[in-house]
């Protein structure tokens, strides 16, 4: 059934920020660390487990790819919302401090992604398919 | 009947919210198709379509919730918000592959250290600029060009005055929307196609908002990977900024 597939991509997702929340009280912290990526790892994982005992059907897995492909739309909601004024309002000081930071991120995206590259493609070359 | 309509557009917010998105993407893919020619992604336009709206829900309530401030389109708020948010962006992970996760892993802890770095640097250095000299200020306003969340945590930790802390919340929204708008148009240059990749970017990017956004507009397929590294950015930032990164700009400049 389909609930099945969104009520496990629910348990996932509050248990993946569950986490989060307690490992930011952990070191102090007044904000999730890695809620979204804990839940998606547990969301791989609890589907792959499920999937190789045949207890994941096609019908309880489109539970879970509709909320996927809901994600743009979601994401157009979400940019319907960001404080744009406040943004624009910043002046010139907050709009150079975003723009600047962001340029120099994105120059060095090509230089730090070098440095796992070679290793990862080598295995990516040899790995068979799960 | 004006009262009729209105009654319905409140009590149904949440389906006003799924219509208005699907006309902006809808409108957003028409205009891809017939002006770019499918050069500019529809789903780029539809981001910046929202943003658009944003401008214009802020412009007439004055509000800071963009579009989701005005009681008609309070749904596309809930549509929006941190909670559908979170839940479709884990399961986008949902055929994902976990081996090309684990892969990148060291270099991702390097792109977020970096990416955090870079960020707070260049914020601080902007405020510089403009005549700040006092410890407190520059790290709130660096902090806030790591993320907008990073900023008001750390000024509220070190006690930044209220106008610092608003022009760090400013800084992080500008990162935020210019991550949007900018991913797709650079993300051939930096070679943003692979999982890896988008691993790095998602990392040293790291603004949740920005990066979900950016990906989704350059290739929904790199979604998971580059979020997975970006849900670790905002909290170490706010766990670095008042910290470490505090205690060496008060180390430079004392006063």
């Amino acid at each position: 059934m389909v609930i099945y597939g969104v009520a496990l991509l629910a348990v996932c997702s509050l248990i993946g920020l569950l986490v989060g929340e307690a490992l930011g009280a952990l070191i102090g912290v007044k904000a999730n660390v890695g809620g979204v990526g804990f839940a998606m790892i547990l969301l791989l994982v609890a589907t792959d487990w499920l999937a190789k005992r045949g207890r994941f059907k096609p019908v309880s897995a489109s539970g879970v790819t509709f909320w996927s492909l809901m994600y743009i739309p979601i994401v157009v909601a979400m940019a319907a919302q960001q404080n744009v004024l406040g943004a624009i309002k910043g002046g010139p000081l907050a709009f150079l401090a975003g723009t600047i930071g962001v340029a120099l991120s994105f120059a060095l995206v090509p230089m730090l992604a070098r440095i796992g590259r070679p290793q990862s493609t080598a295995v990516k070359a040899k790995e068979p398919s799960r | 009947m004006i009262e009729l309509l209105h009654q319905a557009l409140l009590k149904n917010g949440l389906l006003v919210g799924f219509a208005v998105v699907g006309g902006v993407i809808g409108i957003s893919y028409f205009l891809s198709d017939r002006l770019t020619r499918g050069r500019l992604h529809g789903s780029a336009l539809a981001v910046f379509g929202g943003l658009v709206l944003a401008y214009v829900g802020g412009s007439i309530s004055g509000g800071k919730n963009g579009i989701a401030d005005l009681p008609m389109f309070a749904g596309v708020g809930l549509l929006g918000g941190a909670m559908l948010r979170d839940f479709a962006i884990v399961a986008t992970a949902y055929g994902a592959s976990f081996a090309d996760l684990k892969k990148s892993g060291l270099p991702v802890v390097l792109a977020l250290f970096a990416g955090i770095l870079v960020s707070f640097v260049s914020g601080v250095g902007v405020a510089l600029a403009f005549g700040y000299r006092d410890a407190v200020s520059l790290t709130t306003i660096g902090a806030g060009a790591v993320t907008y969340i990073v900023g008001p945590v750390t000024g509220a930790a070190i006690g930044a005055t209220s106008d610092v802390m608003a022009l760090s919340i400013a800084a992080g929204l500008v990162k935020a929307i210019v991550v949007m708008i900018a991913t797709p148009l650079v993300a051939k240059s930096i070679g943003l196609d692979n999982p890896h990749t988008a691993m790095i970017y998602g990392g040293t990017l790291g603004t949740n908002s920005g990066v979900s956004a950016g990906l989704a507009a350059t290739d929904p397929a790199l979604v998971p990977y580059g979020v997975m590294a970006a849900t670790f950015y905002t909290g170490l930032g706010c766990f670095l900024a008042p910290s470490v990164l505090f205690l060496a700009m008060r180390a430079l400049c004392p006063s």
